[in-house]
């Protein structure tokens, strides 16, 4: 038994020296980003740096390498932190709790934990057969999708970090509100009857496994590579497409028809973003190319918001064990408090 | 024969797990039968809240994640006993 435990303490011991070695690569790199990109820019491919092409070439070679390093850095330091807040432990923390605290803390643990459209179904079936309120489940339901490591980064690299916070202080605000809301309406009877009949026999349930920093550095480093892998190319398109339409399309082209001023741009593009389905790393590139070319800030968030959070496949799966009246309600509210954000946003002025 | 269930409802994630204890069993000593359980009401009879996860001899050994096939077979070694 000793010597397992020893060899378990060299792994992770070996494995923190390797996450040091490849932090400190990676601020070197990041730090040099800008004078690699005109390196390669202007002199091995001799473009000026007074042309289009050339500034939009710079620009791609910036652009790309910054935000796929801020996304492997970010998601492998929340996939991380993830080993240690699973489902159940979520679960453990929001049973019991009241309205108000209850909402908070579920749209907080939203963000971290691990949640993928297809679990939507038995993480809300686990949550409400453990005694979690109907409410407060509906609120980590609300931030789950919307605010997560993805979205926050891509906002945060594309934007900076005024935008970055301003989305996730909405979506969390929006996820409290439909939450209480929908605690207070009493909606537990339009819930399918199956939910709360499920029978969970804890005796089929390990013993949750202890895992070591070798595990927990393996697993962060699979999910890292496999999510990073499927965001990549929208990365790519998307800072590609927005380089090109850069130079082509002239600034402020939208200001007029989908400016501030517009009353009706913010609803209409929450209706537009239903029936879109994707994930943050597809649209914020589309969503940068339409905040350059005028589109007021509250409407392209708002329009951003809809497509992450409110999407027809993800309604489909939750019909399972939500009946009609309250999944209109959840859509209802959800775009409601979207809407009022999207306004809030015109108003202010950034 | 030892039981293996793979639960989850049919997302990529489900079918990449069937093929991992596939191929980490496949060939191996261990005579197996998998059953894919895509109901949710059963699924969550299991007191699992992320899929995929995988359940050995009505054990849940783990859930929300694809584990490494070593570890696979680790689980199969430990339940094996239980199989009659």
């Amino acid at each position: 038994m000793a010597s397992t435990v020893k060899r378990r303490d060299d792994h992770d011991r070996r494995d923190f020296n390797l996450v040091g070695l490849a932090a400190l690569a990676w601020v070197l790199g990041f730090a040099n980003l800008q004078t690699i990109a005109d390196f390669l820019t202007y002199r091995l491919l001799g473009l000026s740096a007074e042309s289009h092409l050339g500034q939009s070439v710079n620009f791609f070679l910036y652009d790309v390498p910054k935000i796929l390093m801020l996304l492997a850095a970010m998601i492998f330091m929340i996939t991380l932190l993830r080993t240690f807040i699973t489902p159940e432990q979520t679960r453990r923390w929001l049973g019991g709790r009241r309205e108000g605290v209850g909402n908070l803390l579920a749209a907080l643990l939203g963000v971290v934990t691990p949640f993928c459209s297809c679990s939507a179904v038995p993480l809300f079936i686990g949550f409400v057969e453990s005694g979690v309120p109907l409410g407060v489940t509906f609120s980590f339901l609300v931030t789950a999708p919307m605010v997560n490591e993805i979205a926050l980064v891509m906002l945060f690299g594309m934007f900076g970090w005024k935008i970055a916070g301003l989305y996730m202080l909405s979506g969390l605000t929006i996820a409290i509100v439909s939450g209480v809301v929908i605690g207070r309406l009493g909606m537990e009877r339009e819930v399918e009857d199956f939910v709360y009949q499920v029978n969970v026999n804890r005796r089929m349930q390990n013993p949750e496994e202890r895992l070591s920093w070798h595990d927990r550095f393996s697993q962060a480093l699979d999910s890292t590579r496999d999510i990073v892998g499927k965001v990549w190319p929208y990365v790519l398109v998307g800072i590609a497409v927005g380089a090109g339409i850069h130079g082509f399309v002239p600034d402020q082209f939208l200001a007029e028809t989908l400016g501030r001023d517009t009353i009706w741009a913010v609803p209409a593009a929450v209706v537009l973003g239903v029936p879109l389905y994707s994930n943050a790393a597809g649209i914020i590139p589309v969503v940068s190319v339409l905040m350059d070319k005028g589109v007021a800030l509250g409407t392209v968030l708002a329009f951003m918001m809809s497509v992450v959070a409110l999407s027809l496949p993800e309604m489909i799966i939750l019909r399972r064990v939500l009946k009609p009246r309250l999944i209109g309600l959840y859509i209802g509210i959800v775009a409601l408090g979207i809407i009022a954000t999207g306004y809030l946003f015109n108003l202010m002025h950034f | 024969m030892l039981h293996i269930k793979v639960l989850g409802s049919g997302c990529p994630n489900c079918k990449r797990l069937e093929a991992e204890v596939r191929a980490a069993l496949d060939g191996g000593a261990v005579a197996y039968d998998l059953v894919k359980v895509t109901d949710y009401a059963d699924i969550a009879a299991y007191g699992v809240m992320s899929t995929p996860a995988l359940v050995i001899e009505e054990q849940v050994v783990s859930s929300g994640r694809i584990p490494k096939r070593d570890q696979i077979v680790a689980w199969v070694r430990q339940y094996e006993g239980n199989a009659l």
